[in-house]
């Protein structure tokens, strides 16, 4: 066995359970350290398949690496780093394991080589990321860690029902291009679609990762959803059906943000937003719009975690995270705003930030494909990304109204990771070739021309514009918005529970008849047979008792032998 | 906890009088912050004389594009969002007796 033969995953999941075990330096030593470690072997394993074992007539492969694979294990190793250097000061040791373990298993997911390892962990990071949901403290954890597993056991039903009718179908377990055309192939796709949050399972996203502690947050925002976009750029490029999916979750991610008051709850809208830009592009499929894809999941995980690092940074800090609770927090936290910041105009595409390399080649794809109609409707998203991220969540939570909180900037760990991140956001939109580099296909795109920086900060500007000349439409309210969450959290139970109590009802309602004719029919015959005259008072010979008895046992006799 | 009413606004203007006010938010500092702010958009319009990119399609190509579209799209954007918001919004305890 070669050092190729280690799936990289496994480094973290299995480190995850040492973390309990040691002492705190030990502790801080390997949350930093397994990350690192994970990222050493992923750039050491040479391109090929390894780690294959051998399952019933079928191969599972551990280890696939090639281009792409490495791009989202690279940045999943990186965001692990950060996060861990960020929760270093988290007391909740089951929820650093599950971080670990989830993080480990979104590594997996990106080298499994077949469906079936890549649906082990598929699972393993439901399980993984339930656990980060459950150890959050507050009475609504369980409620939401439930509601969470429930939609994602779902989308591994879907999944795992489709992986074995796709195997039945072609007779492989290998995981590559599909197209759904098939029954196996469509709920592959289901499966996937549920994890990226896609419609009609989207509220899973804004109802569950807002509850995790400040730390769980910022994990969460980075595997789940690109581990889903890295299975989808791998499996269904080209699918025409993901533009619609994606444009959709673009809009609606945007307007659910506008209509938000808590501040984690806009950004994690706002993570639906961004993967829908993926989901397009992958529809999309061109060899442009794919190295788009995973350049813009590589820029999104780091100025997402950024944005949530800042928000919980706000949440650790103040207790708070509603708007209407919040401003005027930039005099006491400037370095968390200074990283808000930039973590929200690298959202928002801006030039020299990470979003505009990235962003801006899933458009270039577009324009190339002559979508037009698509293309017009990612620029208008370009611009209602700014409104929603790149605007809100800083004005509302450090500045508008002066909310009399003075918190200080947070513990040094988390400023320390906040600036690693602000630096990767602005390095990344410097020097973009280093990205490009990673990327599955060779890049033939310049950025930084100036009729693009012109007309990007054209789109911004006055979107940004049109945010404070329309602040009177957004004040914030103490309210929530209704989702597709509310059918199965208010209409289901309410429709199930008129149906199972007018079945009960019925049931109640037929015994009652039932005993009441029994009575009727028992009393009938009671009546009939009163006296010694009645049928079942009567007496008989015992000899006519034998001769019946023998009259049976003839018959049966008679009867084996025809048989026979 | 802290409502957003128009009192608590007011309140804020108030307190400039003991408590010097961060410089950033100091009206003076804000009106030219408006000043530069829409000077620098004007800018940006006009820029479109000297910049000519190759458009993808007609329209992106004509003068001021990417100005007007960011505004009007952003503003249909809010206020649709504010019309959706009449049927949705509910006040954040509605799912607390669950």
């Amino acid at each position: 066995m070669t050092m190729s033969d280690f799936p990289p995953g496994l480094i973290l999941i299995l480190g995850a359970f040492l973390l309990p075990l040691v002492t705190q330096s030990i502790r801080s030593i390997l949350i930093l350290g397994l990350p690192l470690l994970t990222l050493g072997l992923i750039w050491s394993v040479p391109d090929g398949s390894f780690a294959i074992l051998p399952l019933l007539d079928y191969q599972l492969v551990f280890v696939r690496s090639d281009t792409l694979s490495r791009l989202f294990a690279t940045v999943f190793s990186i965001m692990t780093f950060a996060g861990g250097l960020y929760a270093l000061r988290q007391k909740r040791l089951l929820e650093l394991v599950a971080v670990y373990v989830y993080a480990g298993s979104a590594v997996g997911v990106v080298y499994a080589g077949d469906l079936i390892s890549l649906f082990i962990f598929w699972e393993l990071m439901a399980l993984a990321s339930t656990l980060v949901l459950l150890s959050a403290d507050g009475s609504a954890s369980y409620r939401v860690s439930m509601r969470y597993f429930i939609v994602h056991a779902l989308g591994g039903v879907l999944l795992m029902v489709g992986i074995l009718a796709h195997i039945h179908d072609t007779g492989s377990t290998a995981f590559t291009a599909m197209s759904p055309s098939s029954f196996g192939t469509i709920l592959i796709l289901a499966g996937f679609l549920i994890n990226a949050a896609a419609p009609p399972f989207s509220a899973w996203l804004s109802d569950a990762y807002p509850e995790a502690s400040y730390t769980g947050t910022v994990f969460l925002s980075a595997f789940t959803t690109k581990a889903a976009v890295y299975a989808l750029l791998r499996g269904f490029p080209g699918a025409e059906i993901l533009i619609f999916f994606g444009l959709f979750m673009i809009f609606y991610g945007i307007i659910y943000a506008l209509l938000e008051n808590d501040m984690r709850r806009i950004l994690v809208y706002s993570i639906v937003n961004q993967v829908g830009f993926m989901v397009t592009g992958i529809g999309i499929g061109t060899q442009m719009a794919q190295n788009g894809v995973a350049a813009h999941a590589f820029a999104h995980i780091i100025y997402k975690a950024l944005l949530l690092m800042s928000a919980g940074s706000v949440l650790y800090m103040t207790g708070k995270r509603k708007c209407t609770d919040l401003g005027g927090l930039f005099q006491s936290m400037p370095i968390t705003t200074a990283c808000g910041i930039i973590g929200a105009l690298s959202i928002s595409a801006f030039p020299f930030t990470s979003g505009f390399i990235s962003k801006s080649m899933i458009g270039q794809s577009a324009a190339d494909e002559s979508l037009m109609i698509v293309w017009f409707m990612m620029l208008a998203a370009s611009a209602g990304v700014f409104l929603h991220a790149g605007i809100k969540f800083p004005w509302f939570v450090f500045f508008q109204k002066d909310s009399g909180l003075r918190p200080s900037d947070p513990p040094w760990n988390m400023q320390l990771a906040m600036i690693l991140f602000s630096g990767l956001c602005i390095g990344l939109g410097i020097w973009p070739e280093y990205l490009y580099n990673l990327l599955p296909y060779p890049v033939a795109y310049e950025p930084y021309t100036v009729p693009h920086v012109v007309n990007m900060l054209q789109l911004l500007m006055f979107s940004g514009f049109a945010f404070f000349i329309m602040l009177p439409l957004m004040r914030r309210t103490l309210t929530i918005s209704l989702d597709f969450d509310w059918l199965y959290r208010r209409v289901l139970p309410k429709v199930l529970k008129k149906i199972f109590s007018q079945i009960w009802a019925t049931d109640h309602k037929l015994r009652q008849g039932f005993i009441v004719r029994l009575d009727q029919v028992l009393a009938f015959i009671s009546r009939q047979n009163e006296g010694a005259s009645g049928l079942l008072s009567r007496t008989n010979h015992v000899g006519s008792m034998v001769m019946w008895v023998s009259v049976i046992l003839a018959a049966y006799l008679f009867l084996s032998f025809i048989t026979h | 906890m802290i409502k957003d009413d128009p009192e608590k606004d007011a309140r804020d203007d108030d307190m400039s009088g003991d408590e010097e006010k961060h410089w950033l938010v100091r009206p003076e500092t804000v009106r030219w912050l408006w000043r530069g702010g829409l000077l620098m958009l004007v800018a940006l319009v006009l820029a479109d004389f000297f910049v000519h990119a190759h458009p993808y399609f007609q329209i992106d190509g004509t003068f001021g594009f990417y100005s007007w579209y960011g505004l009007v799209v952003c503003a249909a954007m809010v206020i649709f969002a504010k019309g959706l918001g009449i049927f949705l919004k509910r006040k954040d305890t509605y799912y607390d007796d669950e």
